[in-house]
């Protein structure tokens, strides 16, 4: 049976088809991205400006930031494909759904995880997080955001073809998001006693091939749902 | 039995409001839990007739305009 | 084997079939949280560290085990009903959710009103206690899906999804959280061990288990009914009980 294109060339146009969208509309990277600084600011003036207290918490507020902006830019994964029909095409293409949501899913962390992991540095200067942390933070982040991806993608797909999706959203996915912080906290406050922390770094590289497997038939799945 | 007098049980050696509390509350949700349950079935039904007879006056309606 | 099972995936078989059984499990769960809780109260010894604070138990260990139960239960019917297509299991899916939410917050108020006079406070966050919180948010997650969506039946597939990823996910969450608190509270308080608890204080409580089992067996299957009924609207069966309700 003749496929018209091979995985691989399906799912690199689905990719960069994603990036060229995304760049044409900038304000949708920097939108989370400036969301996720005025969080980590909001904290020194909430709590206090005394570094020890700052040390101690910077690990949480930075995941937790994290988290909150990954779940906000995760609301359009979807959406303008599911208003403009682009995702019913995509699901009736002879190419598998899990790939092609893969290809989305890939495309969202290129353009959201990736500028959090590389402004994380900056804010956590502002926290005066402890320098031996920093190593773990970039290496927890570069393996948590992945994770956050994929499982968010699972509760955008659930909640796209409704209206008020948006709270609905963090009620589902945030439950979820529960380990990846408690390991990422965890292996950052390690680091910061200059423990070995490349125990709960395995554990979340488990997390991610774990996800990585499973959750785009998840994804799949909840897409037919939403689009039927 | 493990208590000499009633206001001693209500007492529960010191610990009563906890004790009653937990149970008053386990027992209150329960009790709201299984009335709105069994009221829903009487609801659904009575929706659905509301709709039988919205359906049949529609029909007679139609019947004597055309 | 799964040609009788298929016979009852038909709506009124399941719905008189539920009839038939719920009698048997009003009348064991209304005899055995009886028992149990009467038991419980009155007749089981006074704990002599705990004094008798620890009666709260009898309800508190039976609504967290079942709140756990619950949600296995529902993540189940919702496999059934997304793998093999079957409407009933997606009814029952949605028949035990709310159920599962009311235990969980049960199990989660008498654990806090335990902790106050044995710990001193309302809240910690102990591995079980912030377990049991993510599960309440699990099943509020899985209601509200169910409740936003208009068509019920995509209502029902999406809501499986969610019950499904949740159920993959509660291990993950458990272990990692009891990690956490492990990590974060070097002295945590254990509650009495179970296998020092007498057999005066343990057969109340094992009634009490049972009973709330029985119990939420009996909930769901008058929510059940309901949902059968409610999903069914158009069938001659179901027009004519409503014109039977709307007749008394």
């Amino acid at each position: 049976m003749k496929r018209g294109i091979s995985y691989t060339a399906a799912f690199m146009t689905l990719l960069q088809r994603d990036l060229r969208i995304a760049i044409r509309h900038r304000g949708d990277i920097f939108n989370p991205l400036l969301f996720f600084i005025l969080v980590v600011t909001l904290f020194p003036l909430g709590i206090g400006p005394e570094p020890q207290v700052l040390t101690r918490v910077a690990p949480g507020i930075i995941w937790v930031a994290a988290l909150l902006a990954s779940m906000l830019s995760l609301e359009r994964l979807f959406k303008a494909d599911f208003s403009d029909g682009t995702l019913e095409q995509m699901l009736l293409s002879p190419q598998p759904l899990s790939l092609l949501v893969l290809a989305k899913v890939l495309a969202h962390w290129i353009l959201t995880g990736v500028p959090l992991i590389l402004v994380a540095p900056l804010l956590a200067v502002l926290l005066h997080l402890d320098s031996n942390s920093y190593g773990a933070l970039m290496a927890t982040l570069a393996l948590g955001t992945p994770v956050l991806s994929l499982l968010g993608a699972i509760g955008v797909a659930l909640t796209v073809g409704l209206r008020k999706g948006g709270v609905l959203l963090s009620l589902l996915i945030l439950p979820l998001y529960i380990p990846v912080l408690i390991f990422a906290t965890s292996a950052i406050d390690a680091a910061g006693l200059n423990l070995a922390y490349d125990g709960q770094l395995a554990i979340l590289a488990a997390m991610l091939v774990g996800s990585l497997i499973l959750a785009p038939f998840a994804i799949g799945a909840s897409l037919r749902v939403s689009t039927n | 039995m493990q208590f000499e007098s009633f206001a001693e049980f209500i007492n529960m050696g010191g610990y009563g409001f906890y004790v009653w509390l937990s149970y008053g509350v386990t027992f209150g949700c329960l009790a709201t839990l299984i009335t709105l349950s069994v009221r829903k079935k009487r609801k659904v039904l009575i929706e659905i007739a509301k709709k039988m007879t919205r359906e049949q006056r529609l029909k007679e309606n139609r019947g004597t305009k055309s | 084997m799964w040609k009788w099972l298929h016979s009852y995936a038909d709506p009124e078989r399941a719905y008189k079939l539920s009839g038939t059984l719920l009698p048997w499990f009003s009348i064991l769960a209304i005899l055995l949280v009886g028992t149990g809780s009467i038991w419980g109260l009155l007749f089981a010894p006074t704990d002599y560290q705990q004094g008798d604070s620890y009666r709260i138990i009898f309800i508190h260990v039976p609504a967290a085990s079942m709140s756990m139960a619950a949600y296995m239960g529902m993540a189940v019917a919702s496999f059934i009903g997304l793998v093999w297509q079957i409407k009933s299991a997606d009814w029952a899916a949605a028949a035990i959710a709310p159920i599962g939410a009311v235990i969980t917050f049960i199990a989660l108020l008498t654990g806090a009103a335990w902790g106050k006079p044995m710990w001193g406070t309302w809240w910690v966050w102990d591995a079980r206690l912030t377990s049991e919180l993510v599960l309440l948010f699990l099943y509020l997650g899985v209601i509200s899906l169910y409740a936003s969506f208009e068509d019920k039946v995509l209502a029902a597939r999406a809501a499986g999804i969610l019950a499904i990823v949740g159920v993959i996910n509660i291990p993950i969450i458990k272990y990692s959280v009891d990690w956490w608190s492990s990590l974060h509270q070097p002295s945590t308080i254990k509650i009495t061990e179970k296998s020092t608890m007498s057999t005066d204080m343990l057969y109340p409580l094992l009634i009490n288990i049972f009973g709330f089992g029985m119990m939420i067996g009996a909930i769901t299957l008058i929510r059940y009914r309901a949902e059968i009924l409610a999903r069914n609207g158009m069938r001659p069966w179901v027009r004519e009980l409503a014109k039977a309700e709307e007749a008394k």
